[in-house]
């Protein structure tokens, strides 16, 4: 019993953390370059409503053919659409604040509103669509994303604990660890390392400064996009609600990042802390209390309590290597003096 | 020998707008030679390397690289006609490693990575006899250090043309000439050499050639050997001009702040400042040297009121200082002024306005509850007047002038409220001759007043011919106070990398350096 509760709970943060581990690493590539990008949780919301439009479409026209759904391409339209749109939103970003020179923290809280205002617009739509309030529905679309490999049933609570997810679940944490090697590894990131810490220098290094901060933005919203999309097709098994949760669970992929200190590894283990801490207040009989309806949200805030502890550690301790890319949030200009 | 032409410039004009930094400039650097740049601030020296180096656009004009015409629009262009330059403000990335700087951008060599790169920054150091330890954080470095890996990073990339914007800055004199050597080596080695510089001294000492900017307009260039530094500065500043500094003999006075055994720490939590003694009587300037941070700036914030002080005394005319607050401080009389490396970020808020600036130091007196705007706009207005400020106007933003008339309007304003101490530290950092002559003829005019003056420098020169007395730091700890009159150059050199130290070998002597013999601090109440 005890057992099966442990489980459940750490399922359901694991679930809860590939949503945020996509935005959290999109977000770490973002900032690398030194853009501040506040808009996650609108890029989030377009991911996830383009992957949902894009498969209710193809399902839509699969059933007018009267043929069954093709997994691969369910997960293949529900993919791209997610990464485009998310790329899309970063692009907005870029331009606005890389070409246009625009404040970066305005910039990327209004695109979180216009992300968010864009995603409940057209899911109020697509509702409509398919025949009222709450009818949309990717089933076909949410089964190959939720495909788990065969054994999950068979090996028991290791089976349960470590192979009960779908592919996303998965690419996430691969996600994470190549973002790692490249950022650490690899020429091209040590390039967009140093146009994150210093742009001049960058610049006078001969790298094309505008280039990276375009594509590390463009692809690192794209990465987040994936988070509404596995938001989309496995945490709400294919559905829209406007309840604003891919919202809560953006700026937890923000906080992440701080909680990472910018580190692509740490978010693999920090996205399921912040689900376990997340979570909770599900599972406080395990630890012999239970909570009343009113009390839950204070358990919900843990993760936001942690961060703010890492952010306290890291000030205290002072290591240069844990702070923020230099000139995160400021825009580069080579002429200004 | 005949040198063949590295980089041509042809009537090179670039504007900002309305204002002209570069007006049909034609200048000729050379294989196998060192150039100096010469010029004010201001004059559109740096604009004029920046063109070379792809920051800027020349506006018209044509630039010649080893014979042909060539047109510079990016950093990456520059590097690859192998111009290197070296910048005021040092292009490293503060987390890298050393070698993690060097191989940043886009290189050509593909089998390049860390190994190769740091056996290659290896056989440069042994080549021209550099320290630079390629897994060292740049974090870590000395500011010497980290200019050395500046030449490091463009000898690795190739460079035939180096170009260095006042290197010798920040450096201290045995550094100077570490860098100096290194220069003529590479010289030797057949490079073209541009060194933009404010000494003198070191123009005449290691150039060739020295080729002169004034207001952004070409006046001439001539060889070293026949210059001397009059005739230099009479083509930069357009005049005759005397350049001796003045240090008036005034009788001395009782002192005004007196330090004892102070020890601070700086924000890591280290001793910045150990066990220091000093005192300054009205009518003397003490001169302060030391290498850049060693605990300049602590002590600058410490006697301002900023900073907390671990341990000792600060008495101001008998009274104890050290723990009233900042406002209090000023109140007494103390005034401070410190130019950090950036020139701005310290007493005044760059975005505003001259006449607000004043008023941040006035804006209390008034009784009434609105800004006494006209007040400060007269005052702004006098200091515009006395000291020569160029500005558009009173309402023009700090940030908007140039580096010298900055440093005017902050020293402007602490003189203004009638101070008896002077703290101020680099008031000269960056500017021409004429605009630092005019601050030491301030500074002296103080002192004839009864000022006490304390001069944070770093031009031993300057501070040789300026201050009564000199004390020299090193790690925060005092190697010794000399008098102006009776130490040299080379002394002062090795009191501040602590070759030597006077206090160690002064301490069987019954007066104790630091300690006035008429001291306002009895004997009684001091532990």
């Amino acid at each position: 019993m005890n057992i099966d509760s442990w489980i459940q709970w750490f399922q359901s943060a694991v679930a809860f953390g590939t949503v945020i581990m996509f935005g959290c690493c999109g977000e770490i590539l973002t900032e690398k370059s030194g853009n501040l990008n506040l808009g996650i949780p609108g890029t989030m919301y377009m991911g996830g409503i383009a992957s949902l439009a894009g498969a209710f479409f193809y399902e839509n026209a699969c059933a007018k053919a009267g043929i069954t759904p093709n997994p691969l391409l369910c997960i293949l339209v529900a993919f791209l659409c997610a990464f485009a749109a998310g790329a899309f939103g970063g692009l907005i970003y870029s331009f606005l604040t890389t070409t246009l020179r625009a404040n970066q923290n305005v910039t990327g809280l209004t695109l979180t509103i216009f992300g968010a205002g864009l995603a409940n617009f057209f899911g109020g739509s697509l509702n409509k669509l398919a025949g009222g309030v709450g009818q949309i529905s990717i089933s076909a679309t949410s089964d190959a994303f939720r495909t788990t490999l065969p054994f999950a049933t068979t090996w028991g609570s290791i089976g349960r604990l470590l192979f009960s997810y779908g592919f996303l679940a998965y690419f996430a944490v691969a996600v994470a660890v190549v973002m790692a090697i490249f950022l650490k590894r690899s020429h091209a990131g040590l390039n967009l390392r140093a146009v994150g810490e210093n742009p001049a220098t960058a610049d006078a290094a001969g790298i094309n400064v505008t280039k990276y901060k375009y594509l590390a933005t463009c692809i690192g919203c794209g990465i987040a996009g994936l988070g509404g999309l596995y938001y989309v097709v496995d945490y709400t098994k294919g559905t829209w609600a406007n309840d604003g949760t891919i919202e809560t669970l953006g700026w937890l992929a923000v906080a992440l990042v701080i909680f990472t200190t910018w580190k692509p590894l740490n978010a693999i283990w920090g996205s399921y802390l912040f689900g376990m801490l997340y979570w909770m207040y599900l599972y406080t009989e395990l630890f012999g209390f239970t909570l009343s309806r009113s009390s839950q949200p204070i358990f919900k805030m843990l993760p936001y309590i942690a961060t703010m502890l890492v952010l306290i550690l890291t000030s205290i301790r002072k290591k240069r290597e844990n702070q923020p890319p230099a000139n995160l949030g400021l825009p580069y200009f080579r002429e200004e003096r | 020998m005949e040198q063949s032409s590295a980089i041509r410039l042809e009537n090179v004009t670039k504007t900002f707008g309305s204002v002209v930094a570069n007006k049909d400039i034609c200048l000729d650097i050379k294989r196998g030679e060192i150039l100096s740049l010469l010029g004010e601030n201001g004059s559109g020296k740096t604009t004029l390397m920046n063109m070379l180096s792809g920051i800027y656009f020349p506006d018209s004009g044509k630039i010649y690289a080893y014979g042909q015409e060539v047109s510079i629009r990016s950093p990456k262009d520059a590097f690859d006609l192998h111009i290197g330059m070296i910048h005021q403000h040092f292009k490293l990335v503060d987390i890298f490693t050393a070698a993690e700087n060097v191989i940043l951008g886009n290189s050509n060599d593909k089998k390049e990575n860390l190994r190769t790169a740091t056996a290659r920054i290896r056989e440069i150091c042994d080549k021209y006899g550099f320290d630079v330890d390629p897994n060292q954080k740049v974090y870590n470095m000395s500011v010497s250090q980290k200019q050395t890996l500046e030449i490091v990073k463009v000898l690795y990339h190739g460079a035939e043309v180096l170009i260095l914007d006042e290197p010798t800055a920040v450096l201290t004199l045995q550094e100077t000439e570490k860098l100096f050597k290194v220069l003529r080596n590479m010289k030797e080695a057949g490079k073209a050499i541009v060194i933009i510089t404010h000494k003198l001294n070191e123009v005449l000492d290691i150039s060739d050639r020295v080729s002169i900017l004034r207001h952004g307009e070409y006046i001439g260039t001539v060889n070293t050997k026949d210059a001397t530094d009059l005739s230099l500065t009479e083509m930069m500043v357009g005049k005759k001009v005397s350049l001796d500094i003045a240090r008036p003999v005034v009788e001395k006075k009782k002192p005004l702040l007196e330090i004892r055994d102070l020890t601070i720490r700086n924000d890591e939590g280290n001793v910045a400042i150990d066990n220091v003694n000093f005192y300054i009587r009205g009518g003397e300037i003490l001169g302060v040297a030391g290498i850049a941070g060693c605990g300049q700036k602590e002590l600058c914030e410490a006697i301002a009121g900023l900073r907390k002080i671990e341990n000792g005394k600060m008495i101001h005319q008998g009274e104890d200082i050290s723990a009233m607050s900042p406002k209090q401080i000023t109140e007494k009389g103390i005034s401070m002024s410190f130019i950090p490396e950036d020139r701005l970020g310290m007493g005044l808020a760059p975005s505003l306005s001259i006449t607000d600036n004043m008023l941040l130091k006035t804006y209390s007196e008034g009784k009434s509850p609105f800004v006494d705007r006209k007040r400060g706009r007269n005052e702004a207005e006098k200091i515009i007047e006395d000291l020569d400020v160029v500005t558009p106007s009173t309402e023009t933003p700090v940030r908007r002038l140039s580096g010298g008339n900055v440093q005017k309007v902050l020293l402007g304003r602490e003189i203004k409220s009638g101070p008896n101490v002077i703290i101020t530290a680099y008031p000269v950092r960056g500017l021409d001759i004429n605009s630092s002559y005019l601050i030491y003829d301030i500074l002296n005019q103080q002192k004839q007043n009864d000022v006490g003056i304390l001069f944070i420098g770093e031009d031993l020169d300057v501070m040789l011919s300026l201050c009564d007395k000199i004390m020299v730091l090193c790690h925060g700890k005092v190697m010794g106070i000399v008098n102006a009159e009776n130490t040299s150059k080379e002394e002062l050199g090795l009191m501040m990398t602590g070759a030597i130290n006077l206090m160690e070998a002064r301490t069987t002597d019954e007066k104790k350096p630091g300690i006035a013999k008429d001291s306002n601090i009895k004997e009684g109440n001091h532990e």
